[in-house]
């Protein structure tokens, strides 16, 4: 008996501003935060996740298909960082 | 003289763009769709304001990959002038045209006035003595804060390819820069509005200047031959 | 005549009985069941429920004022062959639409999204823009300008301040990425709009007679197509929705409140005018507005005398499992049904794929007069197209004039013994007039729209109204636009208050030297099953109606919102005018601030003596009494003649009218231009029993004018031949100083120090700590 295993993977790649570039979202958000009662906040930055469903296996050259998507388009490297979590579909 | 202006989904300013060069400078100009994969005979590519393809993901971020945007860079590589302004400026940027980043602006608000704009010195086109130390150039922009680390701007500095500061910031822009050209410097980029800035009833018509400024980089007669 | 019924739906959740309270929940009464059930034949789905429920809500229908919009004039008598007439007239379809000569024509109209900005301010203001813009490009007409008229509670409370922020930033979000510059507009507050913020936006568009479209289902056979975003579960009954009270029960309603694209509604635009443009290729086009695909649908189909048959299966849609009820009354924005001729269907097709968007054949136009739809093959609504539109209820509401009035109308500040001002007060009391919100800058707010894109802008946000220059194929023409209503002059005097509503709009366009065109209106009252506001509603129409005729001034089209209250009460009555104007040559394009020191000031209309109703009153001696100012419809029309001609002269250098803070704010305005400009000012030969109405009085039909002083005897004499009082009250000053000579003594003010506080208000108000 043949089993097939249908693979896909899902995907969340995280994007933030780097650190020693201005954020004034997370200035604005930060401040509303502590004037909702929130002490000792000492920073905040506010990013986005993209996530993704993709069909096939989680492979080396998968992985360095999907670093340059998230370094050409997904990210700006100038200002951005990006990390991804890869989990089975 | 022959003037591209580019057109993405969501450009908006493009027929700004257009009027600036045909009804402002009397040059022939005409539209390139972002589709086309060739630009055609053209001595200037002027990237218009606007929010192409809704400025989602990052302004600029999914039009830099538009297909007439190989062209845009074989010609600039190729030595060719390019123009980018507002959104455009902010396209370039993300497609490496053009050094650094816009980000939000700091008042996290969208900015429409008029402002006042010191002109450095950037090379023997664009400089003070060819537009005069001040020129007054309307903005329009939510994301228009100029970043750039600290080596890119020693850089820019060193190069002189900061071309305008605002005199009074109005986004929070690093070094109040308003405008970067290449180390070449025949690709420029402003986030001001030289296309807000050429009709009569206008609050300045410096934006006929800039214009003729850009221009003259590869056709120094033209300050003296247009209108 | 009995029909049989029709077979289930496919959904089992939409085949559940229909019962008293499930019609209850729809807005309808139980005769309007009967009438459904009579016009059917047969109990209706619930498809079909919902149908109904959504044509026949106020909203869609007006059907309790469709009888009293009937008395607005709807053609311009003064019109000829070559200029001014009403090419599409109010009612007939989305927009009105007026010739401004050499064959192209102007639409226009403005409309309200007042409850969902309520609750989500941001997506309920921008939402309000992008339905607008939709109304003005399904017409043929590119968009090219916006304006806006905003009302809110007093700006010192948490919940005003984020309303305004939001309401702001979502018009600012919508109108600048779609590329259409806001230009003007109008902002109060006040504490009867606390809870019920005004969102009304008005869009205008230029194009040939010849590109002229309707929205009107013909053609037996003619493919039918929904073009631009998939339909999801937006809004549902959003319609339905803005019928009933804002009350604690309805804030949990959140999902009503939907999301605009503008990015979307950008390309739709270019794509349509695309599509548009190609001969003989479109038939009809409707964009989905309120009620959405259902509203297109049947008007389209009315409108036609036709009917239309729609397969669900062929509509786009971004989510899975979509009943047919939720289909058709989704409020998914940027979505338009476009009527294609037989046989070139390839076209349509062609232009928006170039942009990447949906079209999709939908359905056909029949000659049954039915709208029939079906999902997966199976019929679940059909329904006579004029059963929805032409045949839906009318009702006449009963109307009781309000008790209060009988005090406010008959009070006098004699009668109650109201002090006059001494000089100390008048010092204080116009720095105060100045910085409230109502009166104060609005640069906090205009600064976020593009006011600028399209590079067409003359007279920027700040003056009396806006003038933008219109490029129209290779030729130029110049309009001014003003937004205009003061809601507590229609508490105190409905008729006389829309009547003001009315002439304040005529005497902006004209101080910016233009001749008025037409109008458009937004009717925004309360509950009309309480007589007394329906009272001020007629009231208001007929005050409104009234002025239209005597100026002739036709209305194009317009809105009307009711239900605008909450458990402690309605908003002050507020029928919000724009009227467009011509202005014939650039050079009388005239703004309101002094151009420089050593002009004469001229006061034309006669001396302010009216405290009723003034924000002076409000501010100062905390009333919101007195009868509205009074109205001389002639001697109206006699002043804005004398000054349009004189501004056609060449002898006015500014212009600026009396309204909100009489006439000291009026003169304090016009030095708030360049900068460094003062007044002096003597009044002291004008006969005035009171200071306080002589300073801060709000008269009607009053303009404050500056002429090179050579100028001045030669406007007084022609004034005087007129018939139109002018008096000379100062001249500017360099050297930032405004004085002011009275009976009583001198006075004095640092112009700086005005501006400072007329600037700052609204910016010091919407600060927040730490950012930019």
């Amino acid at each position: 008996m043949i089993v097939f295993l249908y693979r896909s993977v899902k995907i969340k790649v995280f994007v933030t501003p780097k650190r020693n570039v201005l954020d004034p979202q997370g200035v604005a958000v930060g401040h509303a935060l502590g004037s909702l009662g929130l002490g000792g906040l000492k920073s905040t930055r506010v990013g986005k996740v993209i996530e993704l469903e993709v069909e096939g296996p989680d492979t080396p050259q998968f992985r360095s298909q999907l670093d340059k998507l998230c370094r050409d388009l997904l990210s700006n490297p100038v200002i951005e960082d990006y990390h991804y979590e890869i989990a089975d579909g | 003289m022959k003037i591209a202006v580019l057109q993405f989904p969501g450009s908006n300013c493009d027929q700004d763009a257009f009027q600036l060069f045909a009804s402002g400078l009397g040059l022939p100009t005409r539209f390139v769709w972002h589709k086309d994969t060739a630009l055609g005979e053209t001595d200037l590519v002027v990237v218009p304001g606007g929010f192409a393809y809704g400025d989602y993901l990052r302004c600029g971020a999914i039009a830099r990959f538009s297909p007439i945007m190989g062209a845009v860079r074989e010609f600039a590589e190729k030595g060719g002038l390019v123009l980018g302004i507002c959104n455009g400026f902010q396209i370039l940027c993300e497609a490496g045209l053009l050094p650094g980043a816009l980000i939000r602006n700091n008042s996290l608000e969208y900015r429409c006035m008029t402002c006042d704009l010191v002109v450095q010195d950037a090379g023997s086109a664009f400089n003070p003595r060819t537009l005069g130390k001040r020129i007054r150039l309307p903005i329009g922009h939510g994301e228009g804060n100029y970043r750039i680390d600290g080596a890119g701007k020693a850089s820019l500095e060193a190069n002189h390819q900061i071309i305008l500061r605002y005199l009074e910031n109005p986004n929070g822009s690093l070094d109040g820069i308003a405008g970067v050209r290449n180390e070449e410097g025949n690709v420029f980029g402003m986030m001001p509005h030289p296309d807000r800035a050429f009709e009569r009833f206008h609050p300045s018509t410096d934006g006929l200047a800039v214009a003729r400024a850009v221009l003259s980089v590869r056709f120094p007669g033209v300050i003296r031959k247009t209108a | 005549m009995k029909r049989e019924a029709l077979p289930p739906n496919p959904d089992p959740v939409l085949n559940q009985p229909i019962t008293p309270e499930l019609v209850r929940k729809h807005g309808l009464l139980p005769e309007e069941y009967e009438q459904i059930r009579g016009h059917l034949g047969r109990v209706p789905t619930l498809t079909e429920l919902g149908i109904f429920s959504v044509m026949w809500s106020e909203h869609c229908s007006y059907k309790n004022t469709r009888p009293l919009l009937k008395g607005f004039p709807t053609e311009k008598r003064g019109a000829t062959e070559n200029f001014g007439r009403v090419l599409v007239k109010a009612g007939e379809e989305n927009a009105g639409i007026i010739d401004v000569g050499d064959g192209w024509a102007i639409a226009f109209k403005i409309e309200s999204h007042n409850h969902p900005s309520a609750i989500e301010p941001f997506e309920g203001a921008a939402t309000g823009v992008g339905g607008i813009i939709r109304d003005i490009f399904t017409m043929g007409a590119r968009p090219v300008l916006l304006t806006n008229s905003l009302r809110f509670g007093e700006l010192d409370t948490p919940v005003t301040k984020r309303l305004l922020r939001g309401v702001v930033a979502g018009i600012a979000h919508y109108g600048n990425c779609v590329g259409v510059p806001t230009v003007a507009g109008d902002v109060y507050f006040d504490r009867s709009y606390e809870g019920n913020p005004l969102v009304n936006a008005l869009c205008l568009g230029t194009l040939r007679h010849d590109q002229i479209r309707r929205g009107k289902a013909t053609g037996l056979g003619n493919p039918v197509y929904y073009v631009g975003a998939a339909t999801g579960r937006d809004g549902l009954g959003g319609a339905a929705f803005a019928s009933k009270e804002l009350s604690a029960e309805s804030s949990s309603d959140r999902p009503a409140v939907q999301k605009g694209d503008p990015f979307m509604e950008k390309l739709l635009i270019e794509a349509c005018l695309e599509m548009m443009a190609v001969p003989g290729l479109v038939v009809g086009i409707q964009d989905m507005g309120a009620a959405g695909l259902t509203c297109s649908t049947c008007e389209t189909a009315s409108r036609g005398g036709a009917g239309i048959e729609i397969e669900l299966d062929r509509v786009p849609q971004r989510e899975s499992g979509m009943n047919s009820y939720e289909i058709m009354l989704s409020e998914s924005q940027e979505r338009m049904l476009v009527i294609v001729q037989k046989g070139r269907e390839r076209e349509i097709e062609e232009v928006f794929a170039k942009w990447d968007l949906h079209a999709s054949h939908v359905g056909m136009v029949t000659d049954s007069g039915r709208m029939v739809v079906r999902q997966h093959g199976i019929v679940v609504a059909d329904i006579p197209a004029s059963a929805l539109t032409d045949n839906a209820p009318v009702y006449q509401r009963e109307a009781r004039r309000p008790g209060y009035l009988d005090a406010t109308s008959s009070w006098t500040p004699e009668g109650d013994g109201l002090a006059d001002l001494d000089l100390a007060g008048a010092q204080v009391a116009l720095p105060r007039l100045l910085s409230h919100p109502t009166i104060a800058s609005k640069k906090w707010i205009t600064r976020q729209y593009d006011h600028m894109v399209q590079h067409g802008t003359v007279v920027l946000p700040g003056s009396d109204a806006g003038v933008v220059r219109l490029r129209l194929g290779s030729s130029e023409k110049f309009i001014a636009i003003s937004n205009d209503c003061n809601g507590r002059y229609c508490y105190l005097n409905p008729r006389r208050g829309a009547q003001i509503a009315m002439v304040e709009c005529l005497r902006n366009l004209v101080c910016a030297g233009a001749t008025p065109l037409a109008m458009t209106d937004n009717l925004n009252f309360g509950n009309p099953y309480k007589p007394e506001n329906f009272y001020q509603l007629k009231e208001c129409v007929a005050g409104l109606a009234e002025a239209c005729r005597f100026f002739d001034v036709p209305v194009v089209g317009g809105n009307v919102s009711l239900y605008n209250e909450s458990p402690e009460g309605a908003i002050d009555p507020t029928p919000t005018v724009s009227v467009v104007g011509f202005i014939e040559s650039e050079s009388h394009v005239t703004r309101q601030f002094a151009r420089e020191a050593g002009e004469s000031m001229i006061l034309l209309g006669g001396v302010p003596a009216e405290l009723g109703g003034s924000q002076f009153l409000g501010l100062v001696h905390g009333k919101k009494t007195g009868d509205a100012p009074r109205v001389d419809l002639a001697a109206e029309k006699r002043l804005q003649d004398f000054l349009l001609g004189q501004i056609k002269a060449g002898c006015v250098r500014a212009a600026h009218d009396l309204s909100e803070g009489g006439l000291m704010v009026c003169v304090g305005e016009m030095l708030f231009g360049a900068g460094g400009l003062g007044a002096a000012l003597d009044l002291t030969s004008i006969e005035a029993p009171r200071l306080d109405a002589l300073l801060f009085g709000e008269s009607q039909g009053r303009v404050v004018i500056t002429v090179e002083p050579a100028d001045a005897p030669g406007v007084a004499r022609a004034a005087a031949e007129a018939g139109v009082p002018a008096d000379a009250i100062g001249s500017i000053t360099a050297g930032g100083t405004l004085t002011l000579k009275t009976a009583r003594g001198p006075l004095e003010w640092s112009v700086a120090v005005l501006r400072m506080g007329w600037e700052s208000s609204i910016e010091n108000a919407m600060k927040r700590p730490g950012i930019g």
